[in-house]
């Protein structure tokens, strides 16, 4: 089961990120993750938000640049050895984790995956009842 | 189509007995007129009677844009003020414009070459021109102008700015063709294709694009997006303004309206006319102005002529595209890099948009050459290591193309400024002492 991000594309000047959560907060959208992946030019900011393509809409309005990308959210309890799980069964199965990023608050973790084979992992992390978002 | 077959078809002895007696005459003009010319004629020890055939004009000293500021205003004026019904001015980026004065017979032979360029594009009469050159001292608008009136088709004298309306008008008053800078012709295909309006519903047909060199590629990108053919009419404020040249239907080269401007090619370096068909820098002498004329004009434009009959039936000179200009081109790290071949290596690479923005710079006394670029909006991607190689990808084309790789920087899409006249790409911060 995938999860639509969107990955923004940033030129790396001040102010720039601010831009996007001014939009964002204005139309009343809430994050519910958030990642700066970038090299010296450029950076690309990588969000999960519930209307996906609503917010693609209101962004490219605006004048960005904006993709969908398939990823995988998985909910897990906020305690030592829970991610080392996940990362155990994607290993095993040997998908290849291009990039991930994650956040806990509380009882549960949010952990956002974007790997190789998405099918294969969804499939494998349902089947060992991994909760995905 | 041709609009004056007689000075377009002459036979070439004919044209060069047309052209020595036109010299002649423009030689003595000046020289009785016009005192720097008098002067400049005198230290190079040649007198109007010295100027038989046009061969002579080699006996003749090189005028440059430099002169013009000289003598700004009306220095090089080579008629009274009383016979001056308009003047023009180019838009100078530094210090002060230059000011030409046209007479009325400059302004009719001004309308003449115009409605030459305008018949070969294929429009006539009934065709409606939409003028988006900027009005004003800039010789596009009016120049453009006149020559649509003059051929009698019906002119939307719209000047450039306010896209909107621009589509509008273009949209509902039928226009056929379009008037402009080639990347003015860029921004509103990019507004055209973003419109409320259908492209089945404009007539567009016909680009009349000048002002500022472009290339082949940047032609097959806006016929492309506009749907249209890309027509090239070249002038210049010194010379005339647009309608020193114009294409034919064949588009290979663009004819010269050599029985009123006479070219010349030389070698930039030495002064020193090249073998016909090679290239270097194109020289101009007006042949019939009156107001300003020109001699031995240096336009700092580099291309070569082309002395073939054309399948068009036209007899007169073609210039080939033009590469560049002696004073455009950057030397970065003792390379000689010219803006138009960087436009020409973008164009053609699939990824990215046709804007594009050069900084050059020197850091610990090394120059610095970066280009930004606006990458197609599908090209833009969560997939950090495909941006890069874009990137990468666009610096080994360039380099492989020029000699010395450019740092690539991607941009946000729309950030590159859409210029509505004559495009600034270019940023020299070096300082040179």
């Amino acid at each position: 089961m995938a999860t639509k991000q969107l990955s923004v594309f940033l030129e790396n000047k001040t102010g720039r990120l601010n831009d996007v959560t001014k939009i964002l907060g204005q139309a009343g959208v809430n994050m519910t993750a958030f990642s700066v992946a970038d090299n010296s030019d450029f950076g690309i900011l990588r969000v999960i938000v519930p209307e996906p393509e609503k917010v693609r809409t209101l962004l490219k309005d605006r004048g960005f640049a904006v993709s969908l990308t398939d990823v995988i959210a998985v909910n897990i309890p906020n305690k030592s050895g829970s991610l080392d799980k996940v990362l155990d069964l994607l290993a095993e199965a040997k998908i290849y984790i291009e990039y991930m990023y994650a956040f806990s608050e509380g009882e549960t973790a949010s952990v956002v995956i974007k790997p190789d084979n998405m099918v294969q992992a969804s499939e494998i992390l349902q089947k060992h009842k991994i909760h995905l978002l | 189509m041709i609009w004056n077959e007689t000075a377009e078809c002459m036979d070439r002895e004919e044209m060069r007995k047309l052209q020595s007696e036109r010299l002649r005459n423009v030689v003595d003009r000046v020289y009785y007129n016009c005192e720097p010319y008098r002067k400049r004629m005198q230290e190079a020890g040649v007198m109007p009677g010295d100027i038989q055939t046009i061969d002579d004009i080699v006996k003749l000293p090189f005028t440059s844009k430099k002169d013009l500021r000289d003598y700004y205003p009306f220095g090089l004026l080579s008629s009274p003020m009383s016979e001056i019904v308009r003047v023009h001015a180019s838009s100078g980026t530094t210090g002060k414009p230059i000011v030409v004065g046209y007479t009325r017979n400059d302004l009719n032979i001004w309308k003449e070459v115009g409605a030459r360029c305008l018949t070969a594009f294929g429009l006539g009469k009934n065709d409606v021109v939409q003028v988006s050159y900027g009005y004003g001292l800039f010789t596009g608008g009016l120049g453009a102008h006149g020559a649509v009136e003059t051929i009698g088709g019906t002119v939307i004298p719209m000047s450039a700015g306010n896209t909107e309306k621009q589509l509008l008008m273009m949209h509902d008053l039928g226009a056929k063709a379009l008037a402009c800078t080639p990347s003015y012709a860029l921004y509103l295909a990019e507004s055209m294709e973003k419109s409320e309006f259908p492209r089945d519903e404009f007539q567009l047909k016909v680009g009349i694009f000048g002002a500022e060199p472009w290339t082949e590629q940047m032609r097959q990108e806006i016929e492309h997006k506009m749907g249209i053919k890309a027509c090239d009419i070249y002038g210049l404020t010194e010379i005339m303004g647009p309608g020193v040249g114009h294409e034919c239907q064949f588009q290979c080269g663009t004819h010269l309206c050599e029985d009123h401007f006479f070219p010349e090619i030389i070698d930039p370096e030495t002064g020193i006319p090249v073998a016909p068909g090679e290239k270097g820098e194109l020289v101009f002498t007006t042949l019939t102005k009156e107001g300003i004329p020109m001699i031995r004009f240096r336009t700092r434009d580099l291309t070569h002529l082309i002395y073939d009959k054309c399948e068009c039936g036209r007899t007169s000179v073609r210039m080939a595209k033009i590469m560049g200009r002696c004073d455009d081109m950057l030397i970065i790290r003792g390379v000689n890099v010219f803006p138009s071949q960087i436009e020409a290596v973008i164009c053609e690479t699939e990824e990215f948009e046709p804007h594009f923005f050069i900084t050059v710079d020197r850091v610990n006394n090394t120059d610095v050459f970066e280009i930004q670029v606006e990458v197609k909006e599908q090209y833009y991607t969560d997939d950090i290591s495909g941006m890069l190689n874009l990137q990468k990808k666009l610096a080994h084309k360039i380099q492989s193309v020029v000699g010395i790789q450019p740092t690539i920087r991607l941009v946000e899409p729309r950030s590159l400024e859409r210029s509505q006249g004559k495009a600034k790409r270019v940023l020299d911060k070096r300082v040179f002492k």
